[in-house]
């Protein structure tokens, strides 16, 4: 086990990058703590496999340094590294059984027989596939061979951390639940370190203590659950994270009143002038729909039931633009016609400048 | 439910039961028809029965081309299939300008036309003017297909090999690209011998491809006829005489048609049968495998 460190990092496929977009990862820097359960969260294509191989080894980054607790290991050989990977889809050797699939990282690594038997079943146990030992691999269901791609992981007792790229995505969905939970007990028992690649924040929210939310190659926030929920720092994490995601808004902020299309809303904090595009968000959970005419006045496209709450569509017409806003109505309300005006919860707005988030202050001043 | 009885539906089947009949069983039977006749000219034939079968099954000639042809496609298999994959294994795997050229220079032996083949080898290794003759004759080495049975045999297994591994090659290639990144990188954490990728990883997946290589390679040097033909014309003596160049010898040089007859039928026979059970051996083994 290692604590893994990212020093000014970042990867381009092309020979000499320019500008950002040449980067598949832009530079960044971060320490990944030694036994936590990280998710690296965002849509296809953003960065993460590619970071995640980078961590691996599988590919070398073109700028910074990676380090094993104090060892660079930046150069080091995959095989040296001492990491496991699960990948998309299952890797298992067909022609092996299960208990062969498991023992084969530790016969590669010449290790005493009895050992291996011990550490094997050890393994099996506690993956839950005591009972398969002696079938073929080929012969599981999807979810099991994904179960025997861990094992393999697990098996060595020495590993750095446990990398998962996407490990669910073909496993049927009542088995990925089921999964989802073994895999957090599973963390909570071997105590490694572990990075799990998701593009679905269901399974990137309950699974990691920490969640990466990357975008464009781009890392935009490291945070809790929580935070990322509360305070997203840049309005693409506000988006992404939540369903549906945050509102956003154009809008002119001065001193601690914001204004939307004329309707002005006072907020807890002040503040300072900025340049640039001001947006502000605020999720559909913290907006109140009523008749009361004091709130902002949208017109109201659909309500769509989803179960224990509503999603009541509306939309704003403002010099011209359109834009969506989303407001979470506990189920048994009705909406009725009269119900058109928003009020919005004034502590659980954010500020934000050419997309990423600014604090206010209490005074002037803290600004 | 009651079937209603309508003839007319036997039209239906007219069109295949035509098509089988040009392409297989006119021709066929005709080759049946000798092999139960004998004829003394005049176009008039009597029937002999299984005489010319029983002729065939002992003579010592056919066992000969027999043995000659078996011992000819074990050697071509040994190295040919072997060979193959290897070469494909050491080919570039991700798409690009170096794997395209691998390709097309792997693929051009199979674009050659048999008996061009033949000939370039005839030409190739002539001790007057060949370059490989020429060369290995000033090089001192006693080189000379035409007098010497084994220069022959090693000449045509290398002419063999030359035209017709490509297609094991292309085969296995295909084979390999279906294997995703994702396990060579598992192998690799793993730490897995590159003995143990092949054996574990890259042999599994290609298993099926290369039934097919051998299957394709068995029926096609086990029938091979124009190569030798044109480089040896089956000599020295009877040294490179297979089963083809025998039957041909049979059919037109000596016009026997009713021993070449069944001599084809058995032949034909031969074929069927080791196809048969080599192709059944191998679903076998891999209903076993699942």
């Amino acid at each position: 086990m290692a604590k893994i460190t990212l020093e000014r990092l970042a990867h381009s496929y092309q020979k000499n990058p320019q500008r950002d977009a040449d980067y598949a990862l832009r530079p960044l820097n971060h320490v990944w703590e030694d036994g936590a359960a990280y998710a690296l969260l965002g849509p296809s294509g953003c960065g993460k496999t590619t970071l995640l191989n980078i961590i691996s080894g599988l590919l070398q980054p073109s700028e910074g340094r990676v380090l094993f607790d104090d060892v660079d290991v930046t150069t080091t050989d995959t095989a040296k590294r001492n990491i496991a990977q699960v990948f998309q889809f299952p890797v298992i050797y067909n022609t092996m059984t299960v208990k062969e699939n498991l023992a084969f990282p530790l016969k590669n690594r010449k290790l005493d027989s009895a050992y291996i038997e011990k550490r094997v079943a050890e393994i099996a146990e506690l993956i839950d596939i005591t009972d398969e030992l002696n079938k073929k691999a080929s012969d599981l269901g999807a979810a099991e061979k994904q179960k025997i791609s861990l094992g393999r992981g697990l098996v060595r007792e020495d590993v750095n951390a446990i990398l998962f790229d996407e490990p669910l995505t073909v496993i049927d969905p009542h088995l990925k639940w089921q999964l989802r939970t073994q895999l957090k007990a599973l963390h909570q028992k071997v105590g490694h370190t572990m990075i799990y690649v998701t593009h679905d924040q269901t399974e990137a929210l309950t699974f990691a203590d920490k969640v990466v939310v990357m975008s464009e190659g781009q890392v935009l926030q490291i945070g809790t659950p929580t935070e990322l929920f509360d305070r997203p720092e840049h309005t693409f994490v506000g988006f992404f994270i939540g369903s549906p995601g945050m509102n956003v808004l154009p809008g002119k902020v001065s001193g601690s009143t914001a204004k939307v299309a004329e309707h002005e809303i006072s907020l807890p904090q002040n503040y300072q002038e900025h340049q640039g595009t001001i947006e502000i968000g605020i999720r559909p959970e913290f907006i109140r729909i009523s008749d009361d005419t004091s709130g902002l006045l949208v017109d109201v496209l659909r309500v769509e039931d989803v179960g224990h709450y509503q999603i009541v569509r509306t939309q704003l017409i403002t010099e011209g633009n359109t834009f969506a806003i989303n407001v979470i109505v506990k189920e048994g309300v009705e909406i009725t016609d009269g119900m058109r005006y928003l009020h919005f919860e004034p502590e659980k707005i954010n500020v934000y400048v050419d997309s990423w988030l600014v604090s206010g202050g209490r005074d002037e001043e803290d600004c | 439910m009651k079937k209603t009885v309508n003839h007319k539906a036997w039209f239906m089947v007219l069109p295949v039961l035509l098509l089988v009949a040009f392409s297989a069983v006119i021709p066929l039977m005709t080759v049946v028809n000798y092999s139960v006749q004998d004829t003394f000219g005049n176009n008039e034939f009597f029937w002999v029965g299984l005489e010319w079968f029983e002729e065939v099954l002992h003579s010592q000639r056919l066992h000969e081309a027999l043995g000659r042809q078996a011992l000819f496609t074990a050697i071509i298999l040994l190295i040919g299939i072997p060979l193959g994959i290897f070469i494909a294994l050491n080919m570039p795997k991700h798409k690009g300008l170096w794997s395209s050229v691998c390709l097309v220079l792997v693929a051009l032996p199979l674009l050659i036309p048999w008996n061009v083949v033949g000939t370039i080898w005839q030409v190739f290794g002539r001790i007057d003017i060949g370059l490989l003759g020429y060369t290995l004759a000033s090089l001192g080495i006693d080189y000379n297909y035409t007098q010497n049975s084994l220069d022959a045999w090693i000449t045509i297994i290398v002419m063999d090999v030359w035209h017709w591994t490509s297609l094991v090659v292309l085969l296995c290639y295909a084979g390999l690209q279906s294997i995703p990144d994702a396990y060579y990188q598992a192998a690799k954490i793993d730490q897995a011998s590159r003995w143990s990728v092949f054996r574990y990883i890259e042999l599994p997946k290609m298993k099926g491809v290369l039934i097919i290589a051998i299957l394709l390679r068995f029926m096609d040097s086990f029938m091979i006829y124009t190569e030798p033909f044109v480089v040896t014309g089956g000599g020295p003596g009877n040294a490179t005489t297979f089963l083809s160049i025998d039957l041909v010898k049979m059919a037109i040089g000596q016009f026997d048609l009713g021993p070449a007859a069944a001599f084809s039928l058995i032949y034909f026979l031969c074929i069927l049968l080791v196809s048969w059970a080599f192709y059944t051996i191998m679903i076998h083994s891999d209903k076993e495998a699942n």
